[in-house]
């Protein structure tokens, strides 16, 4: 029997070097940017440098008559056409479309008012310069406290208030479990706006076919066939005359899904001026011009009794959605809203969520896309009981998990958990760390006077569910297999994960197989990659397709061998008949034989099977994340010195991939606790729109992480595996605020908000030194 | 350099992964523009405009640049090498390699730029610690991996050069 990796049994499991690196290493990617067409046109976009303001005039003559300029439209020439309409999630929800140029007015900094396409990107930019607009700046509305007081100015004018939608989940009996509750612990946490930030910004090219043969469109994106459904409907084109791919793309993280204002654009001007047009953003058009994350601000209260049992919840939840609604803009709450339990059994649940618009620019999905909020809220209620109620918050936790004999576990508010062990994960972190010692040296540490704390965070993540995903195996007549998925990666290595699971289940090498994605023609229909769902997703659907190939396959060996087709069998890739493997037929005879006629009389030629996959369900990976951090008194400065992830999202299909997913993760996730925080000031002016101002991780700035894993396969899928691209955002950044809240207990401080800058906490800790001085 | 009318083209030369390349260019054109669209080398990849994110980055003249940085016009004459130039009939370059072996890319964006300024580094300093690694990367963005297997990826590379040889 052949082994892993150059042979096709223990594929599932291996990390395996990965198929996409060769030509990524060598500069021989081909994203966006780097297509080039004869003829092609750029485009360059005027935007608004005010949050909110009245158009008065738009004067595009100069631009026009410099040299190279092909077009230069404003709302005028769309005559109320070219919008990005967001889908009606809920009932009564506002949602006015976002024309992709401004008429006549501007509602957030960097709107589009007009666009220009040149010879030459340079050329372009230089005649969006040329552009004057005179303009009204009116007072912009930025807070979502003060967008929904009463009384508050519309935020756009077709508004009759500023809440896109307001949506209440309620199980139990919540007034009766907060009237009888011991102790209610209440908190207001804000998740920080983060800027999404894929190294490749968000960028097209469109070009006429041939006349009459539709539009090629190639884009950075993550959903390739809803990006051409959507583009289609606000186009007013026929989707099926739109050829959309997606190459390879420079990172999403949520941000590359919908279709933008500069899609629209771009796609319009190169069917009216029948010539290719490339956009990509710059980096700082791409901070004011693609979705921002996070921004929820939540009014949490958690009643328990005094034992520490968690009665019930109460969330009151305003997610700021910005001034223009995208695509999946209104989604990221109703995820938080769904997993607010955590891990916790709490039988009386209320969450309210809005969504309110304000004078900035949109929000949408960001690594984990309301899952972050939803722990960073229980976990802070969790900790911030348990000093209350003078409990020990390991034992607090552990009495109100939900046990592993209740799964599938159908929450307060009727989601259903399909399945989990939530303290194997603690247990095994607290062993990682050593947490009984790390405790010890705190307290030493404390005693000569040092800032130190030890935090945890217990964390879900739900994965996968929504939409169904597609796969298709094709054999060809060699015998080598072509793989065509509905997931569309970009940066996940599905192109490797999916060999695997194939050679896996055809047995047949990797190096005889290749896994195709991202193109609205050569894949049937698809969905894409988003939310932690490949693997489960276009992982499942790929399965079923195998299925379906090896039992076409077996039925064609048992034609050729002259036996029953219930006693071939498939091993170490080859069909015999069991207990018969010296007349094995190989995959390549199978599918010559499939591709020549030489089958049954009432089979269909060929070897290649499709199949959609929905499991109707969402998986539920979980973990326990623990921080050790250290802060300068003096200085506010905070350093992480030891983290610890203990992560669950059921069988490994690559190892190495995994473990790469959760580093990412964190680093995000790290980024949204120490630094990362974009801002608008109160007149909604934005203060960090470029890099110079708004600050990732570097490679310096990353503690040592502690890596440690439980499987605990998912019994719903037929990999066994859950998601985890969003694991490391969703638990490590509670768990350094619980670590930073630790150690600022002493001070007597409560909470403060993420993202910890050295400034905050300083000033924190000065105040509180004020208190105890006072 | 002579002053000219902003946009009139100057002739441009130089040596571009060993080969002699020669152009009329924009005064203002940037290096990487020069490479990406001027010569279709696109390995090199552009991921902002405030010189922070270092995907960018090229070789002249032996040490690495940021390429969005500098003007065609201040790399006249010189010797250039991009991501495209770096492998050679012999192989990939041992911190290609390590990327590969180490798992150090996700989406490849911000690669080749972390491929070109570790390479440096191993030809200034071959046998690297990690804070000295993790040092040199400061100007190299990536999203993707979280740094951590880019750093045992320049670790791989230093392992393989093995006692004092010098890396290419």
């Amino acid at each position: 029997m052949t082994q892993h990796p150059h042979g096709t049994t223990g594929l599932i499991g291996a990390s395996v070097p990965r198929v996409e690196d060769l030509a990524l290493i060598t500069g021989a990617g081909q994203y966006v940017d780097d297509i080039q067409l004869p003829g092609m046109l750029h485009m360059a976009v005027v935007r608004s440098p005010y949050p909110k303001a009245r158009i008065r005039s738009i004067e595009t003559a100069a631009a026009r008559a410099m040299p190279g300029v092909a077009a230069v439209i404003t709302s005028a020439d769309l005559e109320g056409k070219l919008n990005v309409v967001a889908p009606p999630m809920f009932p009564g929800m506002q949602a006015p479309p976002t024309p992709a140029l401004a008429a006549g007015m501007v509602y957030a900094v960097g709107a589009p008012i007009a666009a220009v396409v040149a010879a030459t990107r340079t050329l372009a930019q230089d005649a969006a310069n040329a552009v004057e607009v005179e303009y009204e700046p009116l007072p912009a509305t930025v807070d979502v406290e003060v967008a929904t007081a009463p009384g508050a100015a519309p935020v756009r004018d077709e508004l009759q208030h500023n809440i896109v939608y307001t949506t209440v989940r309620e199980g139990g009996d919540v007034d009766k479990a907060f009237g009888e509750a011991h102790h209610i612990t209440r908190l207001r946490i804000q998740s920080p706006r983060q800027v999404v930030l894929a190294m490749e910004p968000r960028g097209l090219v469109a070009a006429p076919e041939r006349p009459g043969q539709g539009l090629r469109v190639w884009i950075s994106h993550q959903t390739p066939h809803l990006a051409r459904s959507e583009l289609a409907a606000e186009l007013g084109y026929p989707e099926h005359l739109i050829h959309l791919s997606a190459p390879d793309v420079g990172g999403g993280f949520g941000s590359k899904s919908g279709i933008y204002r500069e899609d629209l654009l771009a796609c319009h001007l190169a069917l009216k001026l029948d010539r290719p047009v490339k956009w990509v953003a710059t980096r700082s058009e791409d901070f004011v011009a693609t979705n921002q994350g996070r921004d929820q601000l939540m009014f949490s209260e958690l009643a328990l009794s005094q034992d520490g049992t968690m009665l019930g919840l109460k969330v009151k939840l305003l997610a700021n959605m910005g001034a223009y609604l995208h695509f999946a803009t209104a989604g990221p709450p109703q995820r938080m809203m769904g997993m607010a339990p955590g891990c916790y059994q709490i039988r009386n649940l209320r969450v309210e969520v809005s969504g309110v618009f304000t004078n900035t620019v949109s929000t949408g999905p960001y690594r984990g896309a309301g899952r972050p909020e939803a722990v960073l809220n229980i976990e802070r209620l969790a900790d911030l009981a348990a000093r209350e109620l003078g409990l020990d918050r390991i034992a607090l936790r552990r009495k109100n998990f939900i046990r592993p004999d209740q799964f599938p576990y159908r929450t307060a508010t009727g989601v259903e958990y399909d399945s989990g062990d939530y303290e194997k994960a603690l247990d095994e972190a607290l062993r990682l760390s050593g947490y009984d010692a790390m405790l010890r040296q705190r307290d030493e540490r404390r005693a000569r006077g040092e800032l130190v704390g030890v935090g945890l965070c217990s964390f879900v993540e739900p994965s996968g569910g929504a939409f169904f995903e597609s796969g298709s195996i094709r054999v060809e007549p060699s015998g080598a297999v072509t793989v065509l998925t509905g997931s569309s990666p970009h940066g996940q290595g599905l192109e490797t994960t999916f060999a695997q699971v194939v050679g896996e289940k055809l047995g047949v090498p990797m190096d005889r197989i290749s896994v195709r994605h991202g193109d609205t023609v050569a894949i049937q229909q698809g969905i894409g990659t988003f939310g932690s769902r490949s693997a489960i997703m276009g992982g499942g659907a790929l399965v079923a397709a195998a299925e379906k190939v090896i039992d076409k396959a077996k039925r064609i060996a048992a034609h050729l061998l002259e036996a029953a087709t219930e006693d071939i069998v498939l091993e170490d890739g080859a069909f015999a008949v069991a207990g018969v493997p010296n007349k094995a037929m190989t995959w390549a005879q199978i599918s010559g034989a499939a591709h020549r006629g030489r089958i049954p009389a009432d089979m269909e030629a060929g070897l290649q099977e499709s199949a959609t996959y929905d499991p109707r369900r969402e998986s539920w990976g979980f973990g326990t994340h623990v921080a050790l951090v250290s802060i300068e008194t003096n200085t506010g400065e905070l350093k992480i010195e030891k983290l610890v992830l203990v992560d669950d999202c059921g069988v490994l299909i690559n190892p190495k991939i995994v473990e790469g997913q959760i580093h990412g993760g964190v680093a995000q996730g790290l980024g949204e606790a120490l630094r990362e925080h974009m801002r608008f000031d109160e007149d909604g002016q934005v203060l960090t729109g470029s890099l110079m101002d708004y600050a990732i991780l570097r490679a310096a700035d990353m503690p040592p992480l502690i890596m440690g894993e439980t499987e605990t396969p998912n019994p719903f899928n037929p990999l066994g595996v859950k998601g985890v691209g969003e694991a490391g955002a969703n638990g490590a950044p509670p768990a350094v605020a619980n670590a930073v809240m630790d150690a600022l207990e002493p001070l007597g401080i409560r909470h403060v908000d993420m993202p910890y800058t050295a400034p905050k906490l300083w000033a924190a800790i000065r105040a509180a030194q004020g208190d105890q001085g006072a | 350099m002579p002053e000219t009318t902003r946009g009139r083209p100057i002739p441009i030369q130089m040596t571009v992964n060993g080969i002699q390349r020669a152009a009329d260019v924009e005064p203002r054109t940037l290096l990487v523009h020069f490479l990406r669209e001027t010569l279709g080398l696109t390995g090199t990849h552009v991921g902002c405009d405030t010189t922070q994110c270092g995907a960018c980055t090229v070789h002249l003249d032996g040490r690495a640049v940021k390429s969005c940085t500098i003007l065609a016009a201040q790399a006249q004459g010189g010797d250039v090498t991009t991501i495209e130039g770096l492998a050679n009939a012999s192989g990939l370059h041992p911190v290609q390699e390590g990327f590969r072996q180490e798992h150090g890319l996700q989406c490849g964006y911000c690669t080749p730029g972390m491929i070109m300024n570790a390479a440096d580094l191993l030809q200034r300093n071959p046998h690297p610690t990690e804070d000295e690694i993790k040092h040199a990367l400061q100007g190299n963005l990536c999203r993707c991996t979280g740094y951590v297997n880019i750093v045992k990826a320049v670790q791989w590379a230093a392992a393989q050069r093995g006692g004092g040889d010098v890396p290419r």
